[in-house]
């Protein structure tokens, strides 16, 4: 066993592209823990695509055995984490893992939005945090005046930041060395009864569950019987290992240490992450602090477009729950849409990323419907009731008053584009509680709803600030809104798929903006057919498409009939798909791209 | 014809029809020669139309005499355009002035003649269409064919249209020509009798019609199609398409039949629908029945037909059923919302 003063437990902090997968790749290479051949970039990134968007999903662990200038060897555990806010439940599970944490910070690009999110979760675990500079190799890369922005907007001492090169080398063993210097050892009693905290769990097909653990007191072995405190399950422990980063069993888990378990378990959902693990027959009745579960805030309907791609999601999303228990989902029926289901998600980039795992590991061609929060409905009656669907939205007369979920959201940008920015939150109803610059660039904090967020705010923040803004929030709490459910009526009759709730001064805006795409994508027919939008009963929005013109076959003779006859039986064929509105059918290609095209 | 005849003999024709592919290039011996194997077996009605397609170019104008003289009393000349620039457009090989002596010569020779027109063709405005028309309709006897230019998939046009090289009027500008030709040729004395046919009333195309009101027809040659009810059965008949092909299967096995599908009386009902709302006069209540053994009410969805009735796209009286103008101008989305 490693000594405790000879561990170090350790997580890094970074925004996404400051290098924080390439400087864990060289750690571990220095270390010894990768062969050149091995080391591929961002070995900490399985998914691909964690691998391609540069953040890291689930959290990751790997053991380094570093040598340190003192001569001794020292144990150094490297919990990776999440970089998005969608995944702050993983992060901060991550950091109560460890002791302390690198911030690391793009020595030309500075502290941006994710960076400053993640380093307040790091202060609230009680972490020592080391100021890493990276990417001082890059021409652009001004260590000084990043330096003292850390200090400026973080308030964290930066004096001794350390200076490195990820993709060069440099500096790294500085870093190495400073973990060991700086960082405090874990504690622990190695021979008090067993306690060691849950701190993540997921599914892999050889082995079943594989539960990862932190040590903080006793021994962990293989073949002991463990009691999971919170389900009161009882496991037989099959394996003992650690990550190097490849899988390597060992005999034992120290206090201090973090490594994983297998044991026989089938579901994820049994091992539940911040459970505190005890000897069977123990005798410890008061558990390690968990972590608040974490809960959907963000929901949306995913339908196939294909309908009879309907078992296959369902199966789908099955396996992917396996191990995200985080995502929620129940099957729904819409009228336009068919079957699919009414999924729930920890927010917009969580969504993003099941949806497009179900794309791209499934071979499913999906449709999501306008992203929705959860609703606080005060009725009459004095009833409360939470609604995130539409489709479940109470007759506005029963309605006594509606609560909407608020946001504290951070965002750095370059203050060429401050003004868009600003523009843009008080578009969406925000209300500014700072305005700091540091440097060129201006940090905006503002209080947003979080309705206004999930329908195409990073995208125009994007868009407004070609890029160069960087954007993170947390939950705040609940506040009185005037929102109202935009109903949409094709020919006189409402398409649920496309009902949204929205603030009412919104809600002219967002009901005009569907109601013009919808009279591009419905072919026309024989008949007019009206498209509104409409609050209610009232309407506030309407289209028209107009009656075709013309559409006939000019020559039709003897030979023609067969293939005239064949063509309208592939009409009908194609009818299977046409949703009926009235006399009129319309096309579910249409609502599909309704709705892809407001997702854009 | 010797096959068809063992099936179908004893009855009367009323029409023959020469057409499909360039039946001018075919020798007027071979002509007289079919017709009369066909007197050979079935009699013939008195007023029996006999029809030859024919490209107007002088080589098929010569032999308009040899034609006549076997025994044809009307021919339909593929005139098209009587513009050069359009007709090489089109990929003609004749011009305008070989089309207007072949009217002149068809006119002297026949009976009955009628030619087609393409129009809303890329770039022509409503103006240069309407002069074409008159000029044409001043050439015109008693009937003519005038045809929306349709792009068909598989031809260069095709790909040209796709890639935006070719502008083809929209639905707003093709329905505004369809409906100043309706005008035009009303006006003329000749209104439309079928979508795209025009005549003096009397001098419709009476082998056409038997095609729009769902009659029987045997089609003999390579591809060519037929119908035909045989004890109360109805049969979609079809020829090999290949000429030489056909013509080694005829020579071995005495026919060149490649289908025979038997048209179902759900099928058999839309054929009618399908065919029978062409004619500006649609479907008789009486030939419907005598086709379909049922009523016009009892054949469709009373839904459907009551939403297109009130729409004013279809009428339903005494007679039978009918498309309105502006029914027949959007047809094939009233038949897929009568039939669909």
């Amino acid at each position: 066993m490693t000594e405790l003063s000879h561990i170090r437990n350790f997580s890094i902090v970074a925004h996404i592209d400051h290098g924080k997968s390439t400087l864990a790749d060289r750690l571990i290479q220095v270390c010894g823990g990768g062969s050149e051949r091995e080391l591929k970039e961002q070995m900490l990134d399985t998914m691909d695509i964690e691998r391609e968007r540069g953040i890291t999903i689930k959290a990751q662990t790997v053991r380094l055995n570093y040598k340190a200038k003192d001569g001794e060897t020292y144990q150094l555990n490297l919990m990776d984490t999440p970089g998005h806010v969608d995944f702050t439940y993983e992060v901060s599970r991550s950091l109560s893992a460890c002791e302390g944490s690198l911030l690391v910070v793009d020595a030309s690009q500075g502290v941006e939005a994710q960076t400053l999110a993640n380093v307040y979760l790091a202060l609230d675990a009680d972490h020592e945090i080391i100021p890493v500079l990276n990417k001082i190799d890059l021409p652009a890369a001004e260590p000084e005046r990043i330096r003292s922005q850390i200090e400026d907007v973080i308030g964290l001492d930066a004096s001794e930041a350390i200076q490195v090169s990820a993709k060069t080398g440099v500096g790294i063993e500085d870093v190495l060395e400073s973990l060991v210097q700086r960082l405090p050892a874990p504690s622990g009693e190695k021979d008090a009864p067993l306690k060691a905290l849950l701190v993540d769990s997921w599914y892999d097909a050889y082995l079943g569950v594989i539960v990862l653990v932190r040590i903080k007191d006793g021994v962990l072995k293989r073949g002991m019987k463990v009691k999971f405190m919170a389900t009161d399950a009882v496991h037989h422990i099959d394996s003992v290992g650690v990550f190097s980063p490849k899988r390597q069993n060992v005999d034992a888990l120290y206090p201090g240490e973090i490594g994983f378990i297998t044991a026989s378990i089938k579901h994820v959902a049994e091992t539940q992450v911040g459970d505190t693990i005890v000897e069977e027959k123990s005798t410890i009745t008061e558990p390690l602090a968990g972590f608040q579960p974490s809960v959907p805030v963000v929901f949306c309907g995913l339908f196939p477009v294909d309908a009879a791609d309907f078992e296959d999601l369902r199966d789908s999303l099955a396996k992917l729950r396996l191990n995200d228990s985080s995502f929620h989902y129940e099957a729904e029926t819409s009228a336009a849409l068919g079957f699919g289901f009414r999924c729930g998600f920890l927010g917009l980039l969580h969504l993003e990323i099941v949806q497009e795992r179900l794309q791209r590991e499934f071979d499913l061609d999906l449709i999501t419907t306008a992203p929705s929060v959860i609703y606080r409905v005060h009725l009459k009656n004095g009833d409360v009731e939470e609604i995130h669907n539409p489709a479940d939205w109470p007759d506005p007369t029963q309605i006594d008053r509606i609560e909407e979920p608020w946001i504290k959201a951070t965002i750095l940008v370059p203050d060429d584009f401050l003004g868009p920015v600003l523009a843009l939150c008080q578009e969406r109803r925000g209300e500014q509680i700072e305005l700091t610059y540091a440097g060129s660039r201006a940090m905006a904090v503002y209080r947003l709803p979080l309705n206004e967020v999930v329908f195409d705010f990073y995208d125009r923040l994007k868009s407004v600030t070609r890029g160069y803004a960087s954007f993170d929030y947390q939950l705040e709490d609940y506040r009185e809104g005037e929102l109202v459910k935009v109903t949409i009526l094709v020919n006189s009759e409402p398409v649920d798929a496309l009902s949204m709730i929205v603030h009412r001064t919104q809600s002219e805006y967002r009901g005009r903006g569907i109601c013009t795409r919808l009279k591009d994508l419905v072919p026309r027919q024989l008949f007019k057919i009206p498209i509104q939008a409409a609050i209610g009963g009232k309407v506030i929005a309407r289209e028209t498409i107009s009656a075709m013109r013309k559409d006939v076959t000019a020559k039709c003779y003897g030979g023609d009939v067969s293939r005239k006859r064949k063509l309208l039986e592939k009409q009908k064929e194609g009818k299977k798909r046409m949703r009926q509105f009235g006399s009129v059918e319309i096309p579910q290609s249409a609502f599909i791209e309704a709705l892809r095209i407001g997702g854009e | 014809m010797n096959y068809w005849a063992t099936e179908t003999g004893g009855r009367t024709i009323t029409s023959i029809f020469f057409g499909g592919g360039t039946p001018s290039l075919m020798d007027p011996a071979t002509t007289a020669a079919v017709i009369e194997n066909a007197a050979d077996h079935w009699s013939f009605a008195d007023n029996i139309e006999i029809t030859f397609e024919a490209n107007p170019t002088s080589i098929e104008a010569a032999k308009f005499k040899d034609i006549r003289n076997a025994g044809v009393n009307r021919v339909s000349i593929g005139v098209q355009a009587l513009d050069d620039s359009a007709l090489s457009f089109l990929g003609r090989e004749h011009d305008r002035d070989q089309a207007l002596e072949a009217l002149k010569l068809a006119h002297e020779i026949f009976p009955r003649f009628s030619f087609d027109l393409i129009y809303a063709r890329p770039d022509q405005t409503a103006e240069a269409w309407t002069t074409e028309l008159q000029e044409a309709l001043n050439f015109a006897s008693d009937h003519l064919s005038l045809y929306q230019l349709t792009i068909e998939k598989g031809t260069p046009f095709f790909a040209y249209q796709r890639d935006g090289i070719l502008v083809t009027p929209d639905d707003d500008r093709a329905a505004a020509l369809f409906e100043i030709t309706q005008e035009i040729c009303e006006d003329n004395g000749l209104p439309a009798y079928e979508i795209s046919n025009h005549a003096r009333s009397g001098n419709e195309c009476r082998h056409n019609i038997t095609y729009w009101e769902g009659g029987d027809y045997i089609g003999v040659g390579p591809g060519a199609h037929g119908r035909l009810t045989i004890n109360e059965a109805v049969y979609a008949t079809e020829q090999i398409p290949g000429p030489e092909n056909w013509l080694s299967n005829v020579e071995e096995s005495g026919h060149g039949t490649r289908r025979r599908d038997t048209v179902d009386s759900e099928s058999r009902i839309e054929e009618l629908f399908l065919m029978g709302l062409r004619l500006t006069d649609g479907i008789s209540r009486d030939v419907f029945f005598d086709r379909s053994g049922l009523e016009i009410e009892d054949a469709v969805e009373p839904r459907r037909l009551r939403q297109l009735l009130e729409g004013e796209f279809l009428i339903l009286d005494n007679d039978g059923i009918r498309a309105t103008a502006s029914g027949r101008l959007r047809l094939n989305a009233v038949l897929a919302a009568l039939l669909g």
